[in-house]
C-alpha cells in the first residue's frame, strides 16, 4: 500500500497510536502498584520488577519459541520480587521505600546480568489486533493495531475496580491498607495480606515488562526502560488509588512519551531531548499539581507511608 | 548523672565494665560490618551457583582495588565523586528525607563547570575554577534544593520527584551538549568545548590522582561538624526523630529542608565539577557514570553518618575499580557490580531490624554476668 501523505496529521495520530502503544506497561506497573498501595505499602522497586520481567520474559520466548511463555515467566519473576519486598518489610525498623530502592538497584542488575546473552537473538513477537481494517490510511491502520496485552490490561482496570468495590477481597485489602489495627481486631494478618499484594503489584509489573521487550519496542537491552515503572508510581498518585483512573492516566502518559517520536517522524528534530523529557515534567507537574502540603490526599490509602 | 551512676561496683571484672560501657557504642559499627560481610557471603552464593569462584573474585577485587599504588589511584579517583554523591543522599536523610537523584544534580554540575569554563577561558587559573566550582554546586544546590522546597511546600514525595528530576536532569544535559554548547570539533561524541590547560585540576603530590578525593574528605568533615556539632545540626536531627515535635518547639523545619538538599545538591555538583575539569576535561556522555546510584548504596551503608561514607566509598571505589578486571579474567558480565551492590544493599536494609534487638549491645548483658 503507498504511504498517504497526511502531513501534520500525522502528529495526533502518532500521539494517537503511541498513547495506545506507549501506554500498556505504563497500566501493567500503576495497577500492580495500585494494588499494592492500596494495602498499604509502597513498593518503590517495580522499576527494577519492569526491567526484569522484559529480560525474563524476552529470554524465555526466546528459548520456548512463545510469547506467552514469555509473558507468564515474566509475571513469575515479578511476583518473586514482590514476594522478597513483601516478606523484608514484613520486620520492624525497615523502610519500605528504601527497600524499594534497593530492590529496582538488585532487579536492574540481576536483569542486565543474566539479559546479557538475550541481546542478539531475536524472540517471537506477541500478536496484535488490527482494529484500522476499515482504513485505506496505513498510518491509521499502524495507529490502531493494538497489542491484546493492552486490552487485557483494560479489563483488568474494570475487574480491579470492582473488586475493592465489592468484593471479600477488595474489602480485606481496603482495611489492610486504612487500618492495621481494625485489620488484626478483625482477624486478619495485616502483613500476609500486604506480602500477597506486594506479590501479585509484582507479577503485573513483570508483564509490563514483557511487553516492552516482546511487543513495543520488542527486544531486548539494557536501555529497555527509561523510568516508566518510576512514572507509574507517580502515575498511581495521580490516579487517587483508582484502578480506572489508572487506565486514563496510563494513556495520557503514553502520549506524552510518544510525543518526541511523532515530532521526530513529521522532521521536527529540535529539541529532541526535551520532548524526550515531556513525560518526566508532565509527570512531575501532576504530582506537585495532586499533592498538598497539609491535608491528607483524597483516597489515599492511610497506611500508606508515602502519605504519612 | 548521680554519683551513683559514676561509682565502680566492685568486685566486676574490669573486662565486664569495659564491654557494657563499649557494646552499646559497637552496635553501629558491628552490625553494617556483619550485614556487609553475611552480603559478602550471599554474593559468594551467587557466584557459586553460577560455578564461578567467590574466592577468584575477592581476590581480584583485592588485586585492582587494593593492592598496589596503582590500583589506589584507580579506586581514589572513584571516592571523590562516590562520597560527595553519598552526601547528597546522607543530609537529606538526616531530616528524614529519601533523596535519591543525586546523578541529576552531578550531570548539571559538570554541565554548569564546563559552560562557565569556556566562558572564562581569559581569565588566570585559580580564580576561573573557584567560579567554575561555584557555579556548579551552585545550580546542584538549586537541583536538589528544589526537591526539598517542593517537599515541605506541597508535599510532593521527594523520593519520586528526585528520581524523576534525574531523568529531566539527563535530557536537559543531552540537549545542551549536543546542541547549543556542543563543540563542533567533537563528532563521534558530542561535546562541550575542552576545557583550557590551565583550568584543568591537577595531580596531588606523590600519587596520580586527583584532588576530588581531598574536597570530598573535606566535605565529609564539614558535614560531620554541622550535624553533630552545631546547634543547626541538632535542630534537623530533631526534625529528622519527628517533624511534628521540630515544629512544635518553634524551629524553621522548611528552612532546615530546603537547607540541607540544596547543600547536598552543592556537593554532588561538586562532584560534577570534578569530573568535568580534572577527568574528562568537558562535559559529554561520560558524565553520566551512575555515581549518583552508587552514592546511594555509600550513604546507607554509612549510615548516614558522614565520617563513615568516605571509608565506605573507598571500598565500593575498590569493587567499582575491580569491574574491568573481573570481566576480562571471570568471564562474567558488566553487571557483576550491580548484582553485589544490590545484594549488599538489600542486606544493609535487612539489617535495620536488628538494631535494638541484639542483647549483646545492651549494657544490662554485660554487666550482670
Amino acid at each position: 500500500m503507498e504511504p498517504v501523505e497526511i502531513g501534520l496529521w500525522g502528529v495526533p495520530l502518532a500521539v494517537l497510536g503511541g498513547a495506545i502503544r506507549v501506554s500498556t506497561p505504563f497500566l501493567f506497573v500503576s495497577l500492580g502498584e495500585c494494588l499494592t498501595e492500596r494495602s498499604g505499602r509502597i513498593n518503590l522497586g517495580l522499576e527494577g520488577t519492569l526491567v526484569f520481567g522484559a529480560m525474563t520474559g524476552y529470554a524465555l520466548a526466546y528459548e520456548s519459541g512463545s510469547p506467552y511463555v514469555g509473558v507468564l515467566a515474566a509475571a513469575l519473576a515479578g511476583a518473586c520480587f514482590g514476594l522478597l519486598h513483601g516478606w523484608i518489610c514484613k520486620f520492624r525498623g525497615v523502610n519500605d521505600i528504601a527497600i524499594g530502592i534497593a530492590l529496582m538497584l538488585l532487579g536492574m542488575g540481576l536483569a542486565f546480568f543474566f539479559g546479557k546473552p538475550y541481546i542478539q537473538p531475536v524472540a517471537p513477537d506477541l500478536p496484535a489486533i488490527n482494529f484500522g481494517w476499515w482504513s485505506d490510511i496505513p498510518q491509521v491502520r499502524a495507529a490502531l493495531q493494538v497489542n491484546v496485552l493492552f486490552l487485557l490490561g483494560g479489563l483488568l482496570a474494570v475487574a480491579m475496580a470492582w473488586m475493592f468495590r465489592s468484593t471479600r477481597v477488595g474489602l480485606t485489602l481496603r482495611v489492610v491498607g486504612d487500618s492495621t489495627d481494625a485489620a488484626r481486631a478483625m482477624g486478619l494478618d495485616p502483613d500476609r495480606v500486604r506480602l500477597l499484594a506486594t506479590a501479585a503489584g509484582g507479577a503485573l509489573a513483570g508483564i509490563g515488562g514483557a511487553y516492552l521487550s516482546l511487543y513495543y519496542p520488542g527486544s531486548w537491552n539494557e536501555g529497555i526502560s527509561s523510568g516508566q515503572g518510576l512514572m507509574a508510581i507517580a502515575l498511581v498518585i495521580f490516579a487517587r488509588w483508582n484502578p480506572i483512573n489508572c487506565f486514563w492516566a496510563a494513556l495520557l502518559f503514553g502520549g506524552a512519551g510518544a510525543l518526541g517520536p511523532a515530532l521526530q517522524s513529521v522532521g521536527v528534530s529540535e529539541g529532541y531531548y526535551l520532548f524526550f523529557a515531556a513525560p518526566y515534567v508532565l509527570t512531575l507537574g501532576l504530582l506537585i499539581l495532586t499533592s498538598s502540603p497539609d491535608r491528607a490526599m483524597q483516597g489515599a490509602p492511610l497506611e500508606l507511608s508515602l502519605t504519612k | 548523672m548521680s554519683a551513683l551512676d559514676q561509682m565502680p561496683a566492685p568486685g566486676r571484672p574490669a573486662m565486664a565494665r569495659a564491654l557494657a560501657g563499649l557494646m552499646p557504642r559497637a552496635e553501629a559499627v558491628l552490625i553494617p560490618a556483619g550485614a556487609l560481610l553475611a552480603g559478602f557471603a550471599i554474593f559468594s552464593l551467587f557466584l557459586g551457583a553460577l560455578g564461578k569462584s567467590p574466592a577468584e573474585f575477592f581476590g581480584l577485587v583485592w588485586k585492582a582495588g587494593f593492592s598496589s599504588a596503582f590500583s589506589w589511584q584507580n579506586t581514589l579517583s572513584r571516592v571523590g565523586p562516590l562520597a560527595l554523591a553519598a552526601l547528597c543522599v546522607a543530609l537529606p536523610a538526616r531530616l528524614g528525607l529519601v533523596v535519591i537523584g543525586g546523578e541529576g544534580a552531578i550531570v548539571l554540575g559538570g554541565l554548569a563547570a564546563a559552560v562557565t569554563g569556556t566562558v572564562l577561558a581569559g581569565l588566570p587559573g585559580y580564580p576561573a575554577m573557584l567560579l567554575m566550582a561555584v557555579a556548579a554546586m551552585i545550580l546542584g544546590g538549586l537541583w536538589i534544593g528544589a526537591i526539598g522546597a517542593l517537599r515541605i511546600r506541597r508535599g510532593v514525595n521527594e523520593t519520586i520527584a528526585s528520581l524523576l528530576m534525574a531523568y529531566i536532569a539527563i535530557a536537559l544535559f543531552n540537549h545542551f551538549v549536543e546542541g547549543p554548547f556542543r563543540d563542533p570539533a567533537s563528532l563521534n561524541k558530542p561535546s562541550t568545548a575542552p576545557l583550557a590547560e590551565t583550568l584543568r585540576v591537577g595531580d596531588m603530590p606523590f600519587i596520580a590522582t586527583h584532588w576530588g578525593v581531598v574536597a570530598a574528605a573535606l566535605a565529609c568533615l564539614l558535614c560531620w561538624v554541622l550535624i553533630d556539632r552545631t546547634t543547626l545540626g541538632f535542630a534537623a536531627r530533631i526534625a529528622g526523630d519527628n517533624v511534628r515535635a521540630a515544629q512544635v518547639q518553634g524551629l524553621p523545619v522548611a528552612r532546615l529542608v530546603i537547607g540541607f538538599t540544596a547543600l547536598g545538591g552543592a556537593f554532588a555538583g561538586l562532584a560534577g565539577f570534578y569530573e568535568v575539569a580534572a577527568v574528562h576535561g568537558s562535559a559529554n556522555a561520560s558524565l553520566i557514570a551512575g555515581y549518583g546510584y552508587t552514592g546511594i548504596l555509600v550513604a546507607f551503608l554509612a549510615r548516614h553518618n558522614p565520617l563513615a561514607i568516605l571509608p565506605v566509598a573507598i571500598l565500593l571505589g575498590g569493587f567499582e575499580a575491580s569491574s574491568g578486571l573481573v570481566q576480562r579474567r571471570m568471564d562474567l558480565p558488566d553487571a557483576t557490580i550491580l548484582v553485589f551492590e544490590g545484594i549488599v544493599f538489600v542486606i544493609i536494609l535487612l539489617s535495620e531490624a536488628l538494631y535494638g534487638r541484639l542483647r549483646i549491645f545492651t549494657p544490662g548483658y554485660w554487666e550482670h554476668r
